[in-house]
């Protein structure tokens, strides 16, 4: 059972929370030049590719039985020690 | 024809054809002979500097690539690489059951083919492993989804494949042990596949392994991949703790770990890796002699041969390697079994485990070449690598001696991300811990 320090209401149960995936990834900007072919490439990278890292592993997790923000966790994907947690938006 | 394995420290001299054969006549002549003529199953070998093959897992898909390679291609220069001993990985540490009821039509012809050759597996591998098509019953709960099953049902048997369709009376008769008339998730019927069922896994392992041997494969355990080298675009061979290993082919069917072993190559794959836990009760009597799935939450269970009940659900559902898992699952899994079996909410559960999988972007694997020339990827099998083992194997052998796509697993190719043609069963999305 991981135990989640929530920003906003404490110290939680893993069961509180839905995993929102790896949250290392920022959208493309699909405006960006005239470069359709890079920018496609760009896209699916953003889409489908994951660096899967067995170690530090920074994720969204989403506390949907609490607060309901959006939560940015950096978590050892091996020994589940979770060593930040962070609004989706920083403070 | 390769040697046989020059290092054999547990065999002076085993000749498969004389040697190996298994038969009831064997096993009666051994009797009278104080079971003194049994030689170890297979050879363990001791790694040369280069094979035209390597395969990089010592695991089901590894083990039958290299058997198929060497049986029904002719390339038997061929190592499987194995960290640990084989058997030890996700091929030993799943829930056994076979069947080749998927939605989508290029997924149904290769689990059916998969079906197909379980069924002539052990005559072909001289090795019991236990196929019992004891059938698999798809349990539905709700009128959506009769309609979702139904519909499964008929591309199923529009392309010649069983599906059986059972009403609650026949489901009632085919499994005593269930409560139809829970409050919340009442049985409404369910869909039987009899060809379905489950096989002995460690079996698998050991018959998959025996006859690749046998064939002149050097199955080489405790050597661990540590790196993959590459001239330009160009796989040449792999660094190991048993020193570098040069090939023509390098085929990774390392499933839970393939992101990692990707990694030593350059590539970045679509796939997490999760854990799957697994339950084992303690023996009982025989009380359930089908496969029954339980599609009001996740949960699937069997009865082993031994008479404990083998169950599990859902994945773990955050990115872990791990290889245990934790309580909420393992709540859950129980709360799926007794809701559905009531009389087994006295019964003990003797063994849990977790194994770690490749979870990939669509719920569906990947055979396929990919960007560096000579290596090829056995990966992404999610929840169902263990049924999909003869045809991974075959399929992957294809693709390694005609570097073309098997015509049966030409869709599970890398590139279908990129080109739009994912196989989502279940039309989850790019969300791995969603399938």
């Amino acid at each position: 059972m991981l135990r989640i320090k929530c920003p906003w209401c404490g110290e939680r149960d893993e069961t509180e929370f839905r995993y929102r995936g790896d949250a290392s990834r920022s959208r493309p900007d699909a405006s960006a030049g005239a470069d359709e072919d890079a920018a496609m490439a760009a896209f699916i990278s953003y889409v489908y590719e994951r660096a899967n890292p067995r170690g530090w592993h920074q994720e969204w997790w989403l506390h949907v039985g609490g607060c309901r923000r959006l939560l940015r966790l950096m978590r050892d994907t091996q020994s589940h020690e979770i060593r930040s947690v962070t609004a989706a938006m920083g403070r | 024809m390769n040697p046989v394995p020059q290092s054999q420290p547990m065999a002076p001299s085993p000749k498969p054809e004389s040697g190996g054969r298994y038969s009831g006549w064997r096993l009666m002549l051994e009797g009278f002979r104080g079971q003194r003529g049994w030689l170890p199953a297979w050879a363990k070998a001791a790694p040369r500097p280069r094979y035209r093959v390597v395969i990089v897992g010592g695991g089901g898909h590894g083990l039958a690539t290299a058997y198929y390679l060497a049986s029904q291609y002719g390339i038997s220069d061929v190592a499987v690489l194995e960290k640990g001993p084989i058997g030890l990985g996700n091929v030993g540490r799943n829930t056994t059951i076979i069947r080749s009821n998927y939605f989508l039509p290029d997924n149904i012809r290769f689990y059916e083919y998969s079906l197909q050759l379980w069924e002539g597996l052990e005559r072909q591998l001289n090795f019991n492993a236990m196929v019992s098509q004891r059938g698999a019953l798809n349990l539905f709960h709700t009128e959506a989804q009769r309609d979702l099953f139904t519909r499964r049902a008929n591309l199923m048997r529009l392309l010649g494949v069983d599906a059986e369709a059972l009403g609650r009376d026949a489901v009632k008769a085919l499994v005593p042990l269930l409560d139809l008339d829970n409050g919340r998730y009442p049985v409404l019927g369910g869909y039987l596949q009899r060809r379905g069922g489950t096989v002995r896994h460690d079996a698998v392992a050991w018959g998959y392994a025996r006859a690749a041997a046998a064939a002149g494969v050097h199955i080489i355990e405790h050597c661990e991949v540590i790196g993959v080298r590459r001239n330009g675009q160009r796989v040449t061979g792999v660094d190991t703790t048993r020193g570098l290993i040069e090939a023509d082919t390098v085929c990774l069917a390392v499933a839970g770990h393939s992101s990692q072993l990707a990694e030593m190559a350059g590539l970045t794959l679509p796939i997490e890796t999760h854990v799957l836990q697994a339950f084992v009760s303690e023996p009982l009597k025989p009380v359930l002699d089908v496969v029954v799935t339980y599609a009001a939450g996740h949960f699937y269970i069997s009865q082993s041969d031994k008479g404990g009940l083998v169950f599990g659900g859902a994945i773990d559902g955050y990115n872990t390697y791990a290889q245990r898992g934790t309580l909420p699952i393992a709540e859950e899994v129980a709360m799926e079994a007794v809701t559905l079996m009531p009389a087994l909410a006295r019964v003990k559960v003797l063994r849990q485990w977790g194994g770690v999988m490749d979870m990939s972007m669509d719920g569906s694997p990947i055979i396929s070449r990919t960007p560096i020339d000579g290596l090829i990827l056995n990966a992404g099998w999610c929840y169902g690598g263990f049924k999909a083992i003869p045809a991974g194997g075959m399929t992957t052998a294809h693709l390694i001696a005609c570097n073309a796509p098997h015509p049966l697993a030409a869709h599970l190719d890398l590139d279908r991300f990129a080109a739009g043609r994912t196989l989502d069963e279940r039309g989850a999305g790019p969300f791995p811990y969603a399938h």
